[in-house]
């Protein structure tokens, strides 16, 4: 149904995807009286060793999403298929081996590993699971892959509680990367960090990517995060992908409104490119996943919003290569060939952003005491006419 | 203090101490900065570096009885330090109020918003409940709650998240206080919220004239809404200044670490990031010189291991901006040259 | 809001019946399954097969496990006859909830005498173990880590750790016997003589609260203490609220909820008597009929008093559930 560039050897295909959640009434008999469609037809691939960025806010669906293809909990419909294995309907015991090729990470380093088991036994519990004997014993291997993740192998015997929330982070990491999984699913891996072990991570993460060729379904609420790490990124609102792209062109040229929303609204950590940034603001709240809106889910908080946004739900089609976007009034002037850069309707040319070191851009600052930007992409101009809330 | 040029609000010489069973914690040690009204000031730092005991101890919401603070908070000529539990009580709420991380936990889940938004007012001000209401109704209008007559006798789990940290804002700004401390108060929500939440600050704020002190770890909420920035670690201010002074000529070490550890949307992507190493010290063990010396890369540039055994002063290089380093004026400047144009380089 | 806390209440109450029904139809097998024949304990020391037959037939237990069962529930509503064909039929009117061919009595009636002293006593109990519970625990609270929170938590330890038997013993012998300060217990109805009442109720009330105060204590102290530091809490003092109105607007109301649960659960708990209070002072109640009971192997008393006792939980746990939807009005909205 949709157009997912179809790489015969993805590590993760996943067609159609839903899972919905009853609502029940309580009391003696409870009725279902509803679905959360949190997860509601989402369809993606993962390349081996690539890295698949899955961002949204709250409530989009995007943690719900990465549980799922790992069955920690039941689609609803859709299939799943794990390295050419289907393992929608599979069950939990013939799910066991194909634990070995994909794990998780989660998002607090605090509550998910065991604290009355050592680092030893956390990070050797996959081979004592799946009864692999790594060759030189299972504490060499553990003590291998605590130097890998960068801890300290002589703590093999210390408990989570020794160790700092980024220490602990790479404790599920080494737990995580022990078997040599082909995917990993991130769920919001460094958004409990501080920002200096954040990029630690990430970088470990990385490198981890780059030795072991491991794909990551990467999960989070966090752009700048998603953008470091990923190579393609997926963007979800209300159990929906509304945009699939390549990182750089995602990041540059986003076509769906909710995206522009989206990047808009990150602050940038440059106070005059900040003070210059015309930024749009979303209206309202998000709606309830029981019962979304019709036609396209987004049309009740959407600038371009017009008739037929209430009544036709939006395919994703590739605008521009490997760019694919759920969108009848994409910003993207289709004769023209551009993007349409800001609600308005604007268009312009794209442009390789000009890059110029800060040094010289400061000097720049002091001489004339005017406004200059010191490096950037200006993906969001204008929409003086958006009215806050 | 009490000359009419004094700041609005000056905090001096600011510690505070916990007495553990581990030993003495110092969570905050000899800060100080001031806050003009109108201004926003940010307090930026990472867990455990004492951003959020700082703004407690200001609002004197520690437990004197646990804890031990030092040093002054000159509110309009007035030392909050020094002030008895009563009257630091009768300031909060009324000339000073403060906003949290967590709208949902922040907020009494069996209290209507309107009982709540009402009490703020009842405490401070000599008036009718139902003319408190009328100010809790006009508030809520005001914060950008939709229908707030049918909003104001809602429960807090019936709002969005979104929602009831404009609820928490009207609670702060009900009585009008010149002074607003916000806590974190976007982590818990979602960019585009966010987005709406500190524009909401940013328009009270000029409407009111209100001093707004930002504590965060979101450099890119620094660089928004602050016109002074103080960046705390290891309960020390280590470099103070404007924002421009923060961001395009930062001078300490631990700065261009964090400048250079965030991913940036507004610069081509590096492949790698640059972090800081090594983790963030435990306040109840800190280095005996500087405190980030143990994660600082340049500390060999400074002879005979200064860094090491002598504490740095915070100094003064210039129209306000402080730096709290070993290094000299020549080096940090060749330092945070190498390390931007790294930043805008890399990659590219 | 009211209609759905009446649909929130008919809901509830709907669920308690059911439950009730599933609980008497348990405890019914349970007993059926016994290897005791109640038709052999019917008669004494002089049995013969044939009595014995013919007391099995009279008690309708030559029929099915789910025949007595209908004829047992029939009982509670419209009373029953036993053995109604035989020349010697025993009469139970409603509420039926059986008949003690032991005592020659029915077991409703049996129950009903003795439930005042069993009520009297609980609630005696009740109030004091929460009024002292509860102040010392927000006490210690308040006063967390100084002298007075520790003494209060070793007094409550002590308080814990003094099994009843023990205690209500050793008052007996010095308060009553040694000093005779209160004269022998014997019951009497507040109604008939007051003075008489307290002089016999004050030494159980006394013991048995003492250990229920006692958790009542670390309880209140715990819930307290987690509310304290809760981040709400922290706004009301944000606010400029004076401390006296934090504790008693905020925390006190967010802290006492769980209290809500366990005070009707216990308090339900020692309808079903006491027992040990109740032996040691020969009160006439619920816990000492069950103790004779068990040791007569009554059996159709032992069904009734289980029943009554599992109705009182049952019955507190609904009435706990609303409080707590009134109280919580996240439970009364969702």
């Amino acid at each position: 149904m949709t157009d997912i560039p179809a790489t015969d050897d993805a590590v993760l295909r996943v067609t159609d995807l839903r899972t919905h959640f009853p609502v029940r009434s309580r009391g003696v008999f409870p009725k279902t009286i509803g679905q959360v469609k949190a997860v509601d037809g989402v369809s993606l691939s993962v390349a081996p060793g690539e890295t698949l960025g899955l961002v949204g806010e709250s409530g989009c669906g995007k943690s719900t999403t990465g549980r799922t293809v790992l069955r920690l909990i039941a689609p609803t419909s859709g299939t799943i298929e794990l390295d050419g294995t289907d393992i929608t309907r599979m069950s939990a015991k013939q799910l066991v081996p194909l634990r070995r090729k994909a794990q998780m990470i989660f998002q607090d380093p605090y509550n998910a590993l065991n604290p009355r088991h050592t680092v030893g036994t956390i990070i050797g519990a996959p081979f004592e699971v799946q009864s692999v004997s790594p060759p030189g014993g299972v504490r060499a291997a553990v003590q291998d892959l605590m130097a890998r993740v960068g801890l300290n192998p002589e703590h093999y015997n210390r408990y989570p509680s020794e160790f700092s929330g980024g220490q602990r982070q790479r404790i599920g990491i080494a737990r995580a990367v022990a078997l040599r999984p082909k995917i990993i699913v991130c769920d919001e891996p460094v958004s409990a960090l501080d920002v200096s072990i954040q990029a630690q991570i990430m970088n470990l993460l990385k490198d981890l990517q780059d030795d072991f060729g491991v794909a990551y379904l990467f999960v989070a609420h966090d752009l700048s995060v998603v953008r470091q790490i990923s190579h393609r990124v997926a963007v979800m609102y209300l159990g929906h992908i509304v945009e699939l792209a390549p990182r750089d062109s995602l990041y540059s040229k986003p076509l769906h409104p909710y995206t522009h929303a989206l990047l808009s609204a990150v602050p940038l950590p440059d106070p005059r490119a900040q003070a210059n940034r015309e930024q749009i603001r979303l209206s309202g709240d998000l709606p309830s996943p029981i019962n979304p809106p019709s036609g396209c889910v987004f049309h009740t908080r959407c600038f371009r919003a017009e008739d037929r946004c209430k009544a036709e739900v939006p395919e994703l089609r590739e605008l521009l290569p490997g760019h694919t976007v759920a969108c009848h009034f994409p910003m993207f002037d289709l004769e023209v060939g551009t993007v349409i850069r800001g609600p308005q309707g604007e268009v312009s040319e794209l442009d390789a952003p000009e890059v110029r070191p800060p040094s010289e851009v400061i000097a720049d600052v002091v001489e004339s005491g005017g406004l200059a930007r010191a490096t950037g992409v200006d993906y969001v101009t204008g929409p003086d006419a958006t009215p806050p809330d | 203090m009490t000359s009419a040029s004094a700041p609005f609000l000056s905090v001096q010489d600011l510690s505070v101490t916990f007495p553990t069973e581990d030993g003495r914690v110092q969570a905050v040690d000899g800060v100080s900065f001031s806050v003009e009204r109108g201004k926003t000031l940010a307090v930026v730092g990472e867990s455990g570096s004492g951003k959020s005991v700082t703004a407690q101890a200001i609002m004197g919401l520690l437990d004197r009885r646990l804890s031990s603070v030092t040093g002054h908070a000159w509110l309009e000529g007035r030392d909050l330090v020094a002030m008895d539990d009563d009257e630091v009580r009768r300031e909060r709420g009324s000339r000073m109020a403060m906003i949290f991380q967590d709208p949902m936990s922040s907020l009494h889940p069996f209290y209507r918003i309107g009982a709540q938004l009402s009490e703020a007012v009842l405490v401070h001000q000599k008036v009718s409940k139902q003319a408190a209401r009328e100010q809790a109704l006009e508030m809520l209008n005001r914060v950008g709650i939709p229908d707030p007559r049918t909003r104001i006798d809602n429960y807090p789990h019936q709002l969005s998240g979104g929602m009831r940290q404009r609820v928490m804002i009207a609670m702060a700004l009900i009585n009008s206080p010149a002074l607003l401390i916000a806590d974190e108060p976007t982590t818990a929500l979602d960019v585009t919220v966010q987005a709406q939440i500190l524009e909401l600050i940013g328009n009270l704020q000029q409407e009111y004239d209100t001093a707004v002190i930002m504590i965060t770890h979101d450099l890119g909420i620094v660089a928004d809404i602050a016109d002074d920035v103080a960046v705390m670690y290891g309960g020390r201010i280590v470099e103070s200044g404007s924002v421009d002074d923060i961001f395009y000529r930062p001078q300490m070490p631990y700065t261009l670490g964090l400048l250079a550890s965030v991913p940036r949307l507004d610069q081509v992507r590096a492949e790698r990031l640059d972090p800081i190493p090594g983790n963030p010290p435990s306040p109840i063990s800190l280095p005996p010189g500087c405190v980030f010396q143990p994660r600082c890369a340049y500390s060999d540039r400074v002879a005979d291991h200064a860094c090491e055994g002598v504490r740095p002063e915070l100094v003064d290089i210039g129209g306000g901006h402080a730096v709290r380093c070993h290094l000299d004026g020549g080096q940090r400047l060749a330092i945070a040259t190498d390390v931007l144009d790294a930043l805008a380089g890399s990659g590219a | 809001m009211i209609r759905r806390l009446s649909t929130y209440v008919i809901r509830r109450v709907l669920s308690m019946i059911l439950l009730l029904v599933l609980l008497s139809l348990v405890v019914f097998i349970l007993f059926s399954l016994l290897p005791a024949d109640p038709a052999r304990l019917t008669c004494g020391k002089s049995c013969t097969p044939e009595i014995i037959e013919a007391n099995r037939h009279r008690l309708g237990l030559d029929m099915p496990v789910l025949a007595q069962y209908w004829e047992f529930v029939k009982g509670i509503f419209v009373g029953r006859t036993y053995a109604a064909n035989s020349p010697d039929p025993v009469q139970c009117s409603a509420p039926c909830l059986g008949y003690s061919f032991k005592r020659g009595e029915e077991v409703f009636v049996l129950i009903k005498d003795r439930l005042p002293a069993t009520i009297w006593l609980a609630f005696g109990a009740f109030v004091l173990w929460l009024a002292a519970g509860i102040s010392l625990g927000i006490y210690s609270a308040l006063r967390r880590g100084r002298w007075q929170d520790r003494s209060v938590m070793g007094v409550a330890l002590v308080g814990y750790s003094l099994p009843s038997f023990f205690i209500g013993l050793v008052a007996i012998f010095f308060i009553i016997i040694r000093w005779q300060l209160l004269p022998f217990p014997s019951y009497i109805s507040p109604l008939e003589n007051p003075v008489q009442f307290l002089q016999t109720m004050i030494l159980p009330w006394i013991i048995l609260a003492t250990l229920y105060a006692a958790f009542y204590m670390r309880l209140t102290r715990n819930q307290m203490l987690e509310v304290l530091g809760d981040d709400y809490i922290r706004t009301a003092r944000a606010k400029g609220l004076p401390e006296r109105v934090v504790i008693r607007k905020h925390a006190l109301r967010a802290g006492l909820t769980p209290i809500v649960t366990a005070a009707g659960l216990d308090l339900a708990g020692l309808l079903g008597g006491a027992i040990i209070t109740e032996s040691i002072f020969s009160l006439p109640g619920i816990g000492s009929l069950a103790v004779n009971s068990v040791n007569d192997a009554d059996l159709p008393l032992i069904v009734g008093i289980t029943l009554v006792a599992a109705t009182f939980i049952i019955f507190a746990n609904l009435i706990v559930d609303l409080l707590y939807a009134v109280i919580d009005p996240r439970v009364r909205l969702s």
